[in-house]
């Protein structure tokens, strides 16, 4: 591991800490507000003035979702390599190392919950969109099997574009690989629970992203398989209001439940504790 | 022909479609219609009929011939309830004990605001997660385009086997190329660089076998395929799928 990631904080506007001295301020996509980063990071990462729900770190994600201190990392070495000699891929995983300080697009581990162990990973949107690669679909389907031989749930978290197009149907495939480690896992009797954020799309969303026991939302995130502008162009009309966002989802039959972040760690320890966990 | 024009050959109305290919192999074909949840995706052409001496069930993705006929099986471009209608079909060959061959030739599952709403992820993904586990054979044959998860929703087989003249992609060369360098002038480059041939794809692993479309010889492969699979217990056979896929990429 390098040491300097431990050092180091990821690299955009809310998670830099180097002028915490001084208050800073964002202004909020959304409402357009100028709103303290130190207001946010205390209200989960959501704007106080508008609601609006700013991306999370995979790192940060797992901190709000599990018991303190219980997080044990796996597989945190495995690094992409650029298998077909894809033209400027390596440049684009040095920046997204870069910007999201983390060496791949998703960080798997156990941690407990409430008290009860669980498997978990969360993807990274800051590493090239959360998009899967090689090193993604191996660092969950190792996850899943670990799972399946201790017999025991998995939390996942998913922030995805969809497959990454550098590592072509290398990439791809992990769409059949992850799903089938989710089926031997499921055939066991054990629990999968996804959580879907903003945006889950591609080939995630057509793979491990619903295939869960549970299908929770955050509000409003994005969730579909075809991407909004590829639809629109092949029917030459503009799409309806919330169309693939989580509630539409819902209604739609896809999603179980949508869950707001704060309370997001006590619903997923409710839903444990009521399979006996 | 350079990559680029192997994916426009690809998707030329001159190629023999899935309906072409079951003509050409399949004896006694009996059509078989409907997801059983909402509706009959015409862009699956799905039954059973006999290769060789070996009843099986086929299920194609099917472009159509001329404009009407095109109109009638969306393009090749399946929705949710084809799928479904597909996964119905393969647990009822399981049940039968027949193996499945998959013709696969698609620009992708179809791009619409009904198949989002009917859960065009959740139907791709339920096929993986299916197949992978389904206790009988299933061969895969990419005949044309291999569009994406459109096309990988029917590739969870015990082999995928490419036409010489196919591809396979992650992604289109067009999208690809308008996404990384906003300019689809260079679909030629994206092309190259995406190893969708199928020479390149059975060099990295990926596919086992390369064919053409000769019938005879096809017909023979296909039988002699199937005949091995069909020795394997189902718990072989089913570890052997997941191996298979289990190392790809690591």
């Amino acid at each position: 591991m390098e040491l300097k990631s431990l050092f180091l904080k990821v690299n955009n506007e809310l998670e830099n800490t180097e002028n915490r001295r001084v208050s800073r301020k964002i202004t909020c996509k959304k409402c357009g507000k100028q709103v303290s980063v130190s207001k946010i990071r205390k209200n989960f990462f959501i704007c106080p003035e508008c609601g609006h729900y700013f991306p999370v770190r995979a790192r940060r994600r797992i901190l709000m979702l599990t018991d303190k201190r219980s997080f044990v990392e796996m597989d945190r070495d495995l690094e992409s390599k650029n298998i077909l000699s894809f033209p400027e891929y390596e440049e684009k995983i040095l920046a997204a190392k870069e910007k999201s300080r983390e060496n791949e697009g998703v960080i798997c581990g156990t941690a407990t919950i409430g008290g009860s162990k669980v498997c978990i990973f969360a993807m990274d949107g800051n590493f090239m969109m959360g998009s899967m690669g090689a090193v993604v679909g191996e660092k969950i389907t190792r996850l899943f099997e670990y799972a399946t031989k201790e017999s025991l749930p998995v939390i996942g978290v998913t922030v995805s574009g969809g497959a990454r197009m550098q590592e072509g149907m290398v990439s791809l495939m992990q769409m059949s690989k992850v799903s089938a480690a989710v089926k031997r896992h499921d055939s066991k009797g054990n629990l999968y629970i996804v959580l879907l954020t903003n945006p889950t799309t591609g080939g995630v969303d057509a793979s491990f992203a619903m295939l869960g026991d549970i299908t929770l939302a955050e509000p409003g995130a994005r969730v579909g398989f075809a991407g909004p502008r590829v639809i629109e162009k092949t029917l030459n009309q503009k799409l309806p209001e919330g169309f693939q966002k989580a509630e539409r989802v819902l209604e739609c039959g896809f999603i179980d439940e949508i869950v707001k972040r704060p309370e997001q760690k006590d619903y997923i320890d409710r839903l444990l504790k009521l399979h006996g966990m | 022909m350079n990559d680029y024009e192997i994916v426009k050959n690809a998707r030329s109305e001159k190629r023999l479609t899935s309906v072409d290919y079951i003509k050409l192999l399949v004896k006694d074909f009996a059509e078989f219609h409907g997801d059983r949840l909402f509706g009959d995706d015409r862009a699956i052409v799905a039954g059973i009929g006999k290769i060789g001496d070996i009843p099986v069930t086929v299920i194609g993705i099917e472009k159509g011939k001329d404009t009407n006929d095109r109109i009638l099986h969306n393009f090749g471009s399946a929705m949710p309830e084809g799928y479904r209608k597909a996964l119905r079909l393969m647990k009822q060959a399981e049940k039968f004990d027949r193996p499945v061959v998959c013709f696969v030739d698609t620009a992708g599952a179809y791009p619409g605001i009904d198949a989002e709403e009917r859960g065009q992820g959740r139907a791709i993904a339920d096929c993986l997660f299916e197949m992978s586990n389904l206790k009988t054979p299933v061969l895969s044959l990419v005949i044309g385009e291999g569009g994406s998860g459109g096309a990988l929703a029917l590739c969870h087989g015990d082999e995928i086997w490419m036409e010489e003249d196919a591809y396979f992609s992650v992604v289109s060369p067009e999208s690809c190329a308008n996404i990384l360098w906003k300019n689809v002038e260079k679909a030629d480059v994206a092309a190259k660089a995406l190893c969708l041939t199928a020479p390149k794809l059975y060099e990295l692993g990926l596919i086992d076998r390369i064919f053409s479309a000769d019938k005879k010889k096809l017909k023979n492969e296909i039988v002699n395929c199937l005949q091995n699979l069909m020795e394997l217990s189902k718990e072989e056979l089913v570890d052997r799928r997941y191996e298979k896929f289990r190392k790809v990429g690591y």
